[in-house]
């Protein structure tokens, strides 16, 4: 972690810039190359003289882009976000807000499956040597692939709505959160373990006074991938169901009648998501560090 | 330790037995949906015999190495095993309807049926559509990070906006790379190179980042060059990292390969299989298809993981494990 983060940081805001800066422009390049035939076509099509600054502007204001200009996107965001009411079925906002609310739901669920889970596996040497290459090898299913019949077969049980899309989000979170927290639940030193006996701790308190506190790091940096797992669950277990609404059911509109901009704007909504998502575990891991009278960020780990 | 190796020659049979003979029973004609309390009865209690002889197995400590690995191997598949009894007498024993949940039986059967339909998919989406998009991510994710660590501007700049990228769902670029490359294997394989550039990116960049500054220090008084150090030196140590990506980045690819296939293929792939079947609900034939992915998964994490002792065989998470 340390090296990592000696690795990433040191006066990094002018680079950083400077990539988004290089992809911006490497973005319009693509947009003018990739509609450049489309709108070349267009033109003569309408019966206009394709001189080369007209095609180079019509690149750039197309309908249905091959790869749609960043100020096309931009504003296509902007009118689905504030130019629409809230609760009408084009605002982005109300698509953002089912898919979100079904992540939360599924980061709920997996999250203390996972811790659940990790309590068990310490504590139980028959569940680790059971479950544990079991949990692993879940992993190796694509279970994204999965989600259609899950939905299907769910739904035909009377259940359908958020829970299914919570279900899946759950299964793809559990596993990283399970993973850290075995590692954060062991980190304690023998020695840690030994005094703690010698209190005559019982094994709840060694959870609740030792354990449990040296996993939180572990918890946190496993919560922030698991939320991240879980947007995609949830967004991939809106596309093959013709769901009605959410950011993947707008994808997958957005693909069948060829409207680009529509799907980049969701596939925008999405990253804000994520990084908002990703952006609020690590606030509650600061505040829970504060609260906790940790040293400060760097010296702690 | 003799009375705990007298249960066990005593629970793992008869949790064997017991499970297979309740599943041969709940196919018979007079119970199959129709089970009474008895058969339930039975079926905890093989449950209940699995449980407690996995427990009994899991606490053995023989004395020598093939006996260690094999206890390692016997309890998780007794649970594997557990669990596919209990699930076929269950769904046969209470009767639910195979549209919701067919039993491993009648998966098993279609999968044998099926042999070369799940052939062609598995060709077109495990061969032509995630193993060249796994190459071409992991190597370029791999060349830019050594670019990257080359220019260190570049990497300061980058580094931090391919760990923002790693955390997006980049499953949703699929419908874009479909209207661009067509529904062939091609726009399957970008979404793949794509998915699985950025985890390498960010591991390889960690790794080169973890050799120590003796090391480094050595190789510069033999007056290696950049290259040399780092062919000898940095990314033989890389290893781990590289392999941490190249296992993550193994099940993405089919993930990849099987989502990107919902937004439209040629008449073949798993992923289309899986849509078309669940749409017609005919769920013995998507089961297969997972346990397929299953397979083919599982498969190709487990070749890495070899690949991986034979490669890094000095590391302390390896030596451990």
């Amino acid at each position: 972690m340390t090296r990592e983060a000696t690795f990433f940081s040191r006066g990094r805001a002018l680079p950083v810039a400077g990539v988004v800066l290089a992809l911006l422009a490497g973005w319009y390049l693509a947009a003018l190359l990739g509609n450049w035939n489309g709108a070349a076509d267009a033109l003569a099509r309408a019966g206009a003289a394709p001189d080369v600054r007209g095609i180079a502007a019509a690149t750039m204001a197309q309908e249905r882009p091959v790869v749609p200009a960043p100020h096309q996107v931009v504003s296509e965001l902007w009118r689905s976000i504030v130019g629409m009411p809230l609760g009408s079925k084009r605002s982005l906002l109300t698509h953002a807000w089912v898919t979100l609310s079904a992540t939360l739901a599924g980061f709920a669920i997996g999250s203390l499956l996972g811790i659940a889970l990790a309590i068990a596996i310490v504590h139980l040497r028959s569940v680790e040597a059971s479950l544990m290459p079991w949990i692993v090898a879940s992993q190796t299913v694509p279970i994204l692939a999965v989600a259609p019949i899950i939905i299907v077969a769910l739904g035909a049980a009377g259940l359908t709505g958020l829970l299914p899309k919570a279900v899946i989000a759950a299964y793809l979170c559990f596993f990283p959160v399970t993973v850290g927290m075995v590692k954060g639940l062991n980190a304690p030193d023998r020695i840690q373990r030994d005094l703690m006996r010698t209190y005559s701790a019982s094994r709840g308190q060694i959870l609740a006074r030792l354990r449990w506190p040296a996993a939180l790091p572990y918890l946190f940096a496993s919560l922030k991938i698991a939320v991240a797992a879980s947007l995609v669950g949830t967004i991939v277990a809106e596309l093959p169901t013709g769901a009605q609404a959410g950011l993947g059911a707008r994808l997958l509109a957005g693909s069948y009648y060829g409207q680009t901009i529509q799907i980049w704007a969701a596939l925008f909504a999405a990253a804000a998501l994520s990084a908002l998502l990703v952006q609020g575990i690590g606030l509650a891991e600061a505040a829970t560090a504060r609260a906790l009278g940790a040293r400060p960020a760097g010296s702690a780990r | 330790m003799t009375r705990r190796a007298a249960r066990i020659g005593l629970l793992t049979p008869a949790a064997l037995i017991g499970g297979t003979a309740l599943a041969i029973a709940a196919h018979r004609p007079g119970l199959a949906g129709a089970a009474g309390p008895g058969f339930w009865l039975a079926a905890i209690l093989v449950w209940l015999a699995a449980t407690l002889a996995a427990r009994d197995l899991a606490a053995l400590e023989p004395g020598h190495a093939a006996g260690r690995r094999l206890v390692r191997l016997a309890v998780p598949l007794l649970f594997g095993a557990l669990v596919l009894v209990l699930w076929e007498v269950v769904v046969v024993g209470a009767g639910v309807p195979a549209v919701l949940m067919p039993p491993p039986s009648a998966v098993v059967a279609r999968f044998a049926t099926a042999l070369p339909v799940l052939g062609a998919d598995f060709v077109q989406t495990c061969l032509k559509s995630a193993l060249p998009g796994y190459l071409i991510g992991c190597l370029s994710g791999l060349g830019v990070a050594i670019l990257a660590d080359r220019l260190p501007v570049l990497g300061r700049g980058l580094l931090p906006v391919a760990n923002v990228a790693s955390a997006l769902p980049i499953v949703g670029i699929a419908p874009i790379m479909v209207m661009w490359f067509g529904f062939d294997w091609p726009s399957k394989a970008a979404v793949v190179a794509v998915m699985t550039f950025f985890p390498m990116l960010v591991q390889a960049g960690a790794g080169l980042a973890a050799t120590g500054s003796i090391e480094r220090d050595l190789m510069r008084t033999y007056a290696a060059g950049y290259s040399r150090t780092l062919l000898s030196l940095r990314l033989p140590m890389a290893r781990p990292f590289l392999f941490t990506a190249l296992k993550v980045n193994a099940t993405l690819a089919l993930i990849g390969a099987i989502v990107a296939e919902f937004f439209g293929t040629p008449i073949v792939g798993m992923g289309f299989r899986i849509s078309i079947e669940a749409a017609r609900l005919s769920l013995d034939m998507v089961w297969a298809e997972i346990a397929l992915a299953a397979l083919a998964g599982s498969a190709f994490y487990g070749l890495i993981a070899l690949a991986e002792r034979a490669v890094t065989g000095w590391h302390p998470s390896v030596r451990a494990g």
